[in-house]
């Protein structure tokens, strides 16, 4: 047995989103390729999960009993490589080795490679069918641990996201928790103009979900959605989390050029002076 | 020469021909012995339960059995995620859906994840006749036997599955085992040997050696026998793991016989004789005459009807055969 791995303090919490987006900005400047605006837009999600939503122990990442965190989108695996170096999984060093020959850091994630990693990805569109098979045997088993399965808006145009969706409601997963980033680009341009996915909650809530929608730069109303999930017994739960790309980056933020490219030198110097700046006001302000 | 009878097959092997069972019995046999002896093998389909044999497993284990619907790759992506939890998962659904409609989810949540789900394609090749070319898996070897953590077997009947499955059960990651709808004549036994790699010699001879894989196995030694009247003394090899192949036995009959010919319902291209030709090019070149379906789409009609059309019965097989003979003696 652990104990939860939890950090309620807001400031606390709002000051490693911070050290989050600071580390992916440097990773991806590292690396030289790789994906800026969903990672850092995910900083403050992936924030909520891994110090205080999920039940997890990062030096025995291999707990039978933790709950498990699916990506389904792997190319923002940045931000979740920094959470997890941050939560004590590996050394922060190894940040750096992003995309690297020899790295455990691979491009998209690989299972098997990082301890931690649930599931290899990249391909759209196929991690909430893992999630589901994950949630089935729990709830067949009586188990106790959760499925939180994080999945972009744009990877919802692949039909099997929907196969899986429509699968969730049959089984009335109520160990399942699905967050979606809903940031509105994708590689070719704003999510409504290539393939609309609105109206999304109704599709959802259609399917048997309950749809929670959230700021997905709140921290305390991302924590406050999960537990709201967790009191949900006779339906999976989606957290339409609306986020926005590059977020706390003046020139990054809503920007769809800045999906799939990192960041330069001079782009990296001004982010992470912006960021210092924050990071000030976080630690004067009233929480 | 003549039949080996290390291998126990069955007797008479010919007159008359062993009692006819199809191979996906033998699956849905071994799913249910598997499921019985270990509470950790689950079973998945896409609505084929009743034609892939997955009800009988499902009847006796309903909560270790998920029906997904009509949903290939959601079933190979549910299966990846039970199987990360410490499963031996299989999934059954027809070969032209499953490895066909859902290669990617096969490569990625299956192969790269590295974990223990089996595949299996039934109705495949040419034998499920009349619903034509839209369903006639001819492709399905060539797409699984080229990803990594992946082993492909051709069962040649039900008894031959039934073995397959408890193989792969054993195996650390992922296997695709391909059916065929029809019945077979069940001429391996209890006593017949099986074991994942290695080929099994089920006729001896000095001329030529055929290798084949499922259905194909039967009438290649039916086709021996009559090659045998003519003077021409035919090896068959059961060649029921495509991979990983049996390098040894194949390098072994290259020399023995100086002749393959690979008989397969399949594609020519990318199946099992590519690669019993990719292992004899590089460790002991000779003659291989990859014999199946010629890249093209076929047609309906009964079985045997497209079996003697495309030369896949042991009348065709044994005129593949001779021709090859008659060349190599030129």
């Amino acid at each position: 047995m652990a104990d939860r791995f939890r950090i309620n303090n807001l400031k606390k919490l709002k000051l490693i989103a911070n050290t989050i987006r600071q580390d992916v900005l440097r990773m991806l400047f590292e690396a030289k390729s790789g994906h800026s605006a969903g990672s850092i837009g995910l900083a403050d999600i992936f924030t909520a999960l891994y110090f205080n939503v999920l039940y997890h122990t990062p030096k025995n990442p291999d707990w039978p009993d933790r709950d498990r965190l699916v990506l389904s989108n792997g190319h923002v695996c940045p931000v979740m490589y920094a959470a997890m170096a941050n939560a004590g999984y590996f050394p922060k060093e190894e940040l750096l080795t992003l995309r690297k020959l020899g790295s455990r850091l691979q491009g998209h994630p690989h299972r098997g490679m990082l301890p931690g990693i649930e599931n290899s990805s990249g391909p759209l569109g196929q991690g909430l069918s893992q999630a589901l098979g994950m949630a089935i045997v729990a709830k067949t088993e009586r188990k106790k641990w959760r499925v939180y399965c994080v999945l972009s808006d744009g990877e919802h145009q692949e039909g099997q996201t929907w196969e899986a969706a429509m699968l969730a409601g049959k089984y009335r997963l109520g160990n399942l928790t699905a967050i979606i980033d809903r940031n509105n680009i994708q590689i070719d341009g704003h999510t409504e103009e290539i393939c609309p996915l609105e109206p999304f909650a109704e599709k959802y809530r259609s399917f048997g979900w309950h749809v929670i929608d959230v700021d997905g730069h709140n921290i305390k109303k991302i924590i406050d959605a999960c537990e709201e999930s967790r009191a949900i017994y006779e339906k999976p739960t989606v957290i339409i989390a609306h986020t926005i790309p590059g977020k706390a980056i003046s020139f990054m933020e809503f920007l769809t050029e800045w999906h799939g490219k990192p960041p330069k030198k001079e782009d990296l110097d001004t982010a992470l002076s912006e960021l210092e700046k924050q990071r000030d006001s976080i630690e004067t302000d009233d929480f | 020469m003549a039949i080996n009878k290390d291998m126990n097959l069955a007797d008479p092997l010919f007159e008359p021909a062993p009692k006819s069972v199809p191979s996906r019995d033998g699956f849905g046999k071994a799913l249910v012995e598997l499921g019985e002896a270990d509470p950790n093998v689950w079973v998945l389909t896409a609505d084929v339960s009743e034609s892939t044999r997955t009800h009988w497993f499902a009847e006796k284990f309903p909560k270790r059995f998920v029906q997904v619907g009509v949903a290939e790759q959601n079933l190979a992506g549910v299966a990846a995620g039970i199987a990360a939890c410490g499963k031996t998962v299989f999934i059954s659904a027809y070969g032209v859906f499953s490895p066909g409609r859902n290669w990617d989810q096969i490569r990625v949540s299956i192969c790269y994840n590295d974990v223990p789900v089996k595949i299996h394609g039934s109705h495949t090749g040419l034998t499920v006749g009349p619903d034509g070319a839209s369903h006639q898996a001819l492709e399905d070897i060539a797409v699984t036997r080229v990803l990594p953590n992946m082993v492909v077997v051709a069962p040649a009947d039900a008894e031959e599955a039934r073995k397959a499955v408890h193989a792969v059960a054993k195996l650390p990651g992922g296997a695709y085992i391909r059916t065929c709808r029809e019945k077979l004549p069940a001429f391996t036994t209890e006593k017949t040997p099986f074991e994942i790699g290695k080929a099994n010699v089920y006729r001896e001879g000095s001329d030529v050696a055929i290798f084949a894989c499922g259905e194909e196995v039967y009438e290649s030694l039916k086709a021996a026998e009559a090659l045998a009247k003519e003077g021409i003394d035919a090896a068959v090899i059961d060649c029921h793991t495509i991979k990983p192949i049996d390098e040894k036995a194949i390098e072994e009959w290259a020399r023995k016989t100086g002749l393959i010919v690979t008989v397969e319902n399949h594609q020519v291209a990318g199946g099992m004789g590519s690669a019993v030709a990719e292992v004899s090019g590089s460790v002991y070149p000779v003659p291989v005459v990859r014999h199946g379906v010629y890249d093209r789409f076929c047609e309906s009609g009964e079985s045997f009807e497209l079996l003697s059309k495309y030369e896949l019965d042991a009348e065709g097989i044994a005129k593949i055969v001779k021709k090859a003979v008659e060349k190599k003696k030129r």
